[in-house]
């Protein structure tokens, strides 16, 4: 039997807290979850700093990734024998899921603004290389490595099968809402999946909703806006994120300066030079990160020590709203009076707005920026999800934004009552 | 401070005004691959390089009134138009950008239409390919666009065109 064909003699079952059970039956699926860099994401959170706000946000890019391959073998068990859809991109479609975050580096997002670096080119790179993952794509045939490359690319010429893993109604984010909130422990985030997985239709390129099941849908979509305003973008998560990527500037600094480090940062290397290769890559994870910044407290640099020192004891920043427009002026006066007691404004002063941490609200698709969720109706007709929703009008219109300015209180707090400064920040930080 | 935000304001002066989303977000894309330093990050979606990164950006300088929107319904369907207000300019007054002169490329890329810049940025999102597998891939990938080899081997000498330009 052909390896692609080939079936374990037993299901394989792994127990999860969202999906229940996950199944696998495919030889190549079961395969890939053995493969090494597929076992390394266990070491990559998937919530990244968000455990410092809840503390169980612990989960992993593993967890996410084996729901996401979960929900695509569902839909497709449901797709099966329905026109419109080829049943032999069934294997492409569940590798594809199983490995779309396979490039996910530690603290992703901090690394990826700081070093320049993008998970989705490592991510294909990972798949396309010299790895225990390519190797078991190729035995599928030579082209599947490169056919699954492009799915998690979005650049495969069948849209459908692209569309199953991203789009704005998908196994990725049908995943990532129930688990993030089952972790984190919040009560948003929760929507009725299996009713939408059985109004799911494939039709030419796309993934189209039945209009029966517009208000699943509609749950959905509310999930969406919640669980980013109360967790992706919590304030609290945000100054972790704040301080890492501080940390990560300060050490590239340090480095470039020649500064002799007691603990040498030598799997960063490559990313201070801008050459990360696949091996570097694979072998910095969070747990090797984390050991860094324990050790890094004990370094003579203060900006560096301090900033390692409040991300492992989660002595965080404080912040306060802040409002470009009005507050401008303000906030050049902070930068001066911050030099002047010498607290260095580019580690200690730090705006965050909402586009730093870009979450993909629902786009009804004007001007055909992105492709939105069609609805089915009886007649055959699509429409669009937010001309039927009133719901999904209401929040896909003018979106809320949001800017905050992260400082150091503890610092603030602890200068000399008598130093003229002090009360000055602290009457424009607001905090008389 | 807020850099990334005043870059975008500057290119709004340079451009006078950007009608349409697409296009902008192509505009963009494009400069970005002729190095001009925008951080938003890009991903390929069902119109070609998208960043929702930008969007989200446009919306909060929309919402601070550094930038206005104005909606005009073209019938069966909406379409944007972008100028930077006063506002706008005071904040860069207090907040320098550093985008470097590209005051050029945003005229030529202006003067295109988003159907043609839809191909050009979508092109160059395959840079790292042969060139005719660049082509294979844009009708791979561009069924539904249908475009035409004149389409494309136009789309080549406007890169060129670009490309020079940044050079000189």
């Amino acid at each position: 039997m052909a390896y692609r064909d080939e079936k374990l003699r037993e299901e394989k079952v792994f127990k999860d807290p969202v999906h229940r059970y996950i199944h696998v039956r495919d030889r190549v699926i079961w395969d890939l979850i053995g493969a090494r860099e597929f076992q390394r994401l266990r070491r990559i959170k998937q919530l990244g700093t968000t455990f410092l706000t809840f503390h169980g946000a612990e989960h992993s890019r593993f967890n996410h990734s084996l729901g996401v391959y979960e929900i695509v073998r569902r839909i497709l068990t449901n797709f099966e024998g329905r026109s419109n859809w080829n049943p032999e991109e069934r294997l492409l479609c569940l590798a594809a899921a199983l490995l779309h975050d396979l490039g996910h580096g530690p603290f992703s997002h901090s690394f990826e603004k700081v070093f320049k670096l993008d998970h989705e080119d490592f991510t294909k790179a990972i798949i396309l290389g010299d790895t225990e993952i390519n190797q078991i794509l190729q035995r599928v045939e030579p082209k599947f490595p490169e056919k699954v490359a492009e799915v998690i690319n979005k650049t495969y010429h069948d849209k459908l099968v692209v569309s199953l893993i991203s789009s704005q109604i998908d196994a990725d984010r049908m995943d990532y809402l129930q688990r993030d909130a089952y972790f984190t422990g919040v009560s948003y985030g929760h929507f009725d999946m299996e009713r939408i997985l059985r109004v799911m239709r494939p039709l030419d390129d796309q993934v189209v909703i039945k209009q029966s099941g517009m208000h699943a849908v509609e749950d959905y979509i509310m999930s969406r806006y919640q669980m980013y305003w109360q967790v992706y973008f919590h304030p609290v998560s945000r100054s972790a994120e704040v301080i890492l990527s501080k940390i990560l500037h300060r050490v590239k600094h340090l480095h470039n300066q020649h500064y002799r480090f007691k603990q040498e940062p030598k799997h960063f290397l490559s990313f201070f030079a801008g050459d990360v290769t696949l091996t570097d890559y694979i072998n910095l994870d969070e747990t090797i990160v984390m050991y860094y910044f324990q050790a890094w407290i004990d370094e003579d640099d203060v900006i560096l020590s301090d900033l390692c020192r409040r991300f492992t004891n989660r002595k965080l920043f404080q912040y306060v709203e802040f409002n470009p427009k009005q507050q401008i002026k303000e906030s050049i006066e902070l930068f001066q009076l911050f030099e002047a007691i010498n607290l260095d404004p580019d580690y200690y002063l730090v705006v965050d707005s909402s586009s730093d941490l870009p979450y993909d609200f629902y786009r009804p698709g004007e001007e055909g920026e992105r492709l939105p969720i069609y609805l089915l109706t009886p007649q055959d007709e699509l429409q669009e999800l937010s001309r039927a929703s009133d719901i999904v009008e209401s929040i896909s219109g003018k979106k809320r934004t949001d800017h905050k300015l992260y400082y150091p209180a503890d610092l603030i707090e602890a200068l000399p009552d008598d130093q003229p400064e002090k009360a000055r920040i602290k009457a424009l930080l607001g905090l008389e | 401070m807020l850099l990334n935000h005043a870059r975008l304001v500057r290119f709004f002066i340079d451009a006078n005004s950007i009608v349409g989303r697409k296009k902008l977000q192509k505009m963009i894309y494009i400069l970005k691959k002729l190095n001009l330093p925008f951080d938003e990050k890009f991903a390929f979606h069902f119109y070609g390089p998208y960043s929702e990164e930008l969007t989200l950006r446009i919306e909060e300088l929309c919402n601070l009134g550094f930038i206005s929107e104005e909606k005009q319904d073209k019938g069966h369907y909406l379409q944007y138009q972008y100028t930077v207000t006063d506002a706008g300019l005071s904040f860069l007054e207090q907040a320098p950008d550093d985008l470097p002169l590209c005051k050029d490329e945003i005229e030529l890329l202006k003067a295109q239409s988003s159907r043609f810049l839809e191909l050009v940025s979508t092109m160059l999102f395959f840079d790292d390919l042969a060139l005719e597998e660049v082509e294979k891939k844009v009708h791979e990938v561009k069924a539904s666009v249908n475009y035409s080899d004149a389409d494309i081997k136009e789309a080549w000498h406007f890169i060129d065109q670009l490309k020079e330009g940044r050079v000189h």
